[in-house]
């Protein structure tokens, strides 16, 4: 019961607000103008050139704490990883390699990434918990703990974290499937006699022939 | 070969949870060749089986008492002979249940559509268990005037009704090196099919009016991983779809209610759950899920971006390892196909590890984008098989073999693995995963 009253109010407030800022922008006006300080608080979204980093500032040595409270308990204390929990260190040249290690170093194309998504969803099971400060003070550590930034006492910021270069940055190309592939359109389907013999190359049972898991490529 | 885990992860223990894994699936595919019974994730349930007092000349209790009247189940759910029919995880996949992922059991469903409770799962902070009333979209950035929206006014909208598949760009992903997990359900259980009611993407987008220049969008979810990607503008306009309806009814929770993006025919993970907040930019964001993740790492070490479309797949759900044949004479082979570029239309399937194929009999409703049922009656001698099936769709696109498939793209590449799947079907009906030659 007790929602009614605040209902109320509520739509008093939108009956005053109405004539002044009616609807969308559009022919169907539906929904209603955002407010900048809405907007505000859920644009936490940060794009490769800067965009959107807020105010702030944070230095490697800074960040080591956090991380090793925040952020350690399932990365390990060197963004190794523990049990099954995201590696976010090394791997540095293992793209080619039969077991590659997709890390922050390894393998993202923009420090952007590491900051937006830090701040959007970790720590898992406490999203949006730090500090913008924190933030680039995580940041910080975790591209220190790739190499990336070298000096412990580098400070992140909002102007500078744009011209971080990754290692990866080059690794990237749009999907080409319709040119690299092209042969898979078309193709002949082969439906009498399409070969002399069948053999089983490999069953899903066989277990002796099924690696440990500790090595396999990661989906998530 | 290797085994894929399916999140940033691998099992410390993974031989013995992988032995686990398989052992209960194969006590399942046995079980359940000798009558029917659950299996739930190791977790053993009472035998159900034929009973000879409930069968002719007998007359059952059924036939003569009363059953529940129509105020014992207000919300139906299925008979309790099907309490085997769903969704199950791979525990040693990922590190924890919230960031993880769990299937569709296809071999046990028919038609096209996918019932509302079994469409997989797939999250990356756990389900939001949102109140509607409180809900709010946000559309903002190159527009002339940044929105907000609740429920009700996207409600207001001109509404459509389209079914179209959802399938994850890593469904099928663990076997890449080779056959991996031995059943349908885990192979290929990452896809659903629904009918969403749902509004167009393009009025919401044209009702905040779009500035010059703007041609990507960043679509983010309101869960607590803040799911979020870059979508291009052409398709937002083109397609897409704000849904609140799955077949009918509202959303279930753990698909996004009260209002997901619809992306037809492109990755489940743009298909953003929860969607609170659209920004509508010049440009791609970059974010992890389209670069650390959901990006395909080739055999020259270098990334396909922005995979987005599904390429054109079937597999054949019965008989499967799940699903052994139980009878010789008269049966039947059923699977799916579906591809994200339009509608199928053929499905070739082989009984002799593709010596010969033949042409299967399509069924039900050919949609754009959509799951399409197929079958192949015929009579089996209880001769060993090879089962495989081949999908063909509008654009001439012909499903390839694996073998043809990693020729391009290497082993490493985990998402969109559409290559054609063999199954095994053994004298006694027994089903297996396996690769041939």
């Amino acid at each position: 019961m007790s929602r009614y009253p605040r209902l109320a109010l509520a739509a008093a407030l939108i009956c005053i607000c109405l004539p002044l800022a009616n609807a969308g922008a559009g022919k169907l006006g539906l929904g209603r103008e955002a407010k900048p300080e809405e907007i505000k608080a859920w644009d936490i979204d940060v794009r490769p050139d800067g965009q959107g980093l807020p105010p702030g500032k944070g230095t490697v040595a800074q960040g080591e704490p956090i991380f090793q409270e925040q952020c350690a308990s399932c990365h390990g204390e060197f963004g190794e990883g523990k049990d099954r929990w995201p590696v976010l260190a090394g791997g540095h040249g293992s793209l080619t390699h039969d077991r590659p290690e997709k890390t922050v170093g390894s393998f993202w194309p923009d420090a952007s990434t590491v900051f937006d998504y830090v701040k959007r969803a970790m720590p898992f099971g406490n999203a949006q918990s730090l500090t913008d400060d924190q933030l680039y003070a995580v940041t910080a550590y975790i591209l220190n703990l790739n190499d990336i930034i070298k000096d412990t006492t580098f400070e992140l910021n909002q102007s500078n974290l744009a011209s971080i270069k990754m290692p990866n940055k080059g690794g990237f190309y749009d999907d080409d499937r319709e040119q690299t592939e092209k042969h898979f359109w078309g193709a002949k389907a082969c439906m009498k006699d399409c070969k002399a013999e069948t053999k089983v190359l490999n069953r899903a049972r066989m277990l002796d022939v099924t690696p440990d898991a500790k090595t396999g490529p990661r989906v998530d | 070969m290797t085994k894929h885990a399916i999140d940033g992860s691998a099992s410390p223990t993974g031989h013995a949870s992988r032995r686990r894994f398989l052992t209960g699936t194969l006590a399942g595919g046995l079980v359940a060749a000798g009558g029917s019974e659950a299996f739930a994730q190791g977790r053993k349930k009472k035998p159900i089986g034929p009973n000879p007092d409930n069968q002719p000349p007998n007359v059952p209790d059924w036939s003569k008492t009363l059953g529940d009247g129509v105020a014992d189940h207000p919300y139906g759910k299925p008979s309790k002979y099907e309490a085997h029919v769903v969704r199950r995880d791979v525990e040693w996949l990922t590190a924890s249940r919230q960031s993880s992922v769990n299937f569709t059991p296809l071999h046990e469903l028919d038609g096209i559509i996918t019932p509302n409770g079994l469409c997989f799962e797939r999250h990356h902070g756990g389900t939001a268990d949102i109140n509607p009333f409180d809900h709010r979209l946000i559309v903002h950035g190159m527009v002339d005037k940044p929105l907000i929206f609740s429920m009700d006014d996207i409600k207001r909208f001109p509404r459509y009704n389209r079914v179209y598949f959802l399938e994850c760009a890593a469904n099928s992903g663990m076997e890449w090196r080779g056959a991996q997990l031995n059943g349908c359900q885990f192979t290929h259980g990452m896809v659903h099919n629904v009918m969403y009611t749902g509004v167009r993407l393009r009025d919401v987008l044209e009702e905040a009016g779009i500035k010059a220049g703007a041609k990507w969008l960043q679509v983010e979810g309101a869960d607590s991983a803040g799911m979020n990607r870059s979508l291009p503008m052409q398709k937002a306009l083109d397609d897409c779809l704000l849904a609140f309806k799955m077949n009918g009814e509202a959303l279930r929770t753990e698909q996004g209610y009260p209002l997901r993006l619809v992306v037809p025919g492109w990755e489940g993970n743009l298909w953003v759950k929860w969607i609170r907040r659209i920004e509508v930019g010049d440009m791609p964001w970059q974010a992890r899920e389209e670069t650390s993740k959901y990006t395909d790492l080739m055999a020259d070490g270098r990334s396909r971006r922005f995979t987005f479309a599904m390429d054109a797949k079937s597999v054949v759900t019965n008989p499967s390892p799940e699903a052994p044949l139980k009878v010789k004479g008269r049966n039947i082979i059923t699977g799916l196909a579906w591809s994200g570029r339009g509608k199928v239309t053929r499905v070739d399937v082989t009984l002799d590890g593709g010596r010969n194929w033949q042409e299967a009999r399509i069924d039900g409703p050919v949609f754009d984008r959509s799951l399409t049922r197929f079958y192949v009656d015929f009579d089996w001698q209880g001769q060993e098989l090879l089962v495989q099936s081949r999908a063909h769709d509008e654009t001439g696109y012909v499903q390839p073999s694996k073998v043809e498939l990693r020729k391009v793209r290497g082993v490493n590449s985990i998402y969109h693995n559409n290559g054609i799947q063999t199954w095994l079907v053994r004298a006694n009906g027994e089903t297996e995963n396996v690769e041939i030659s």
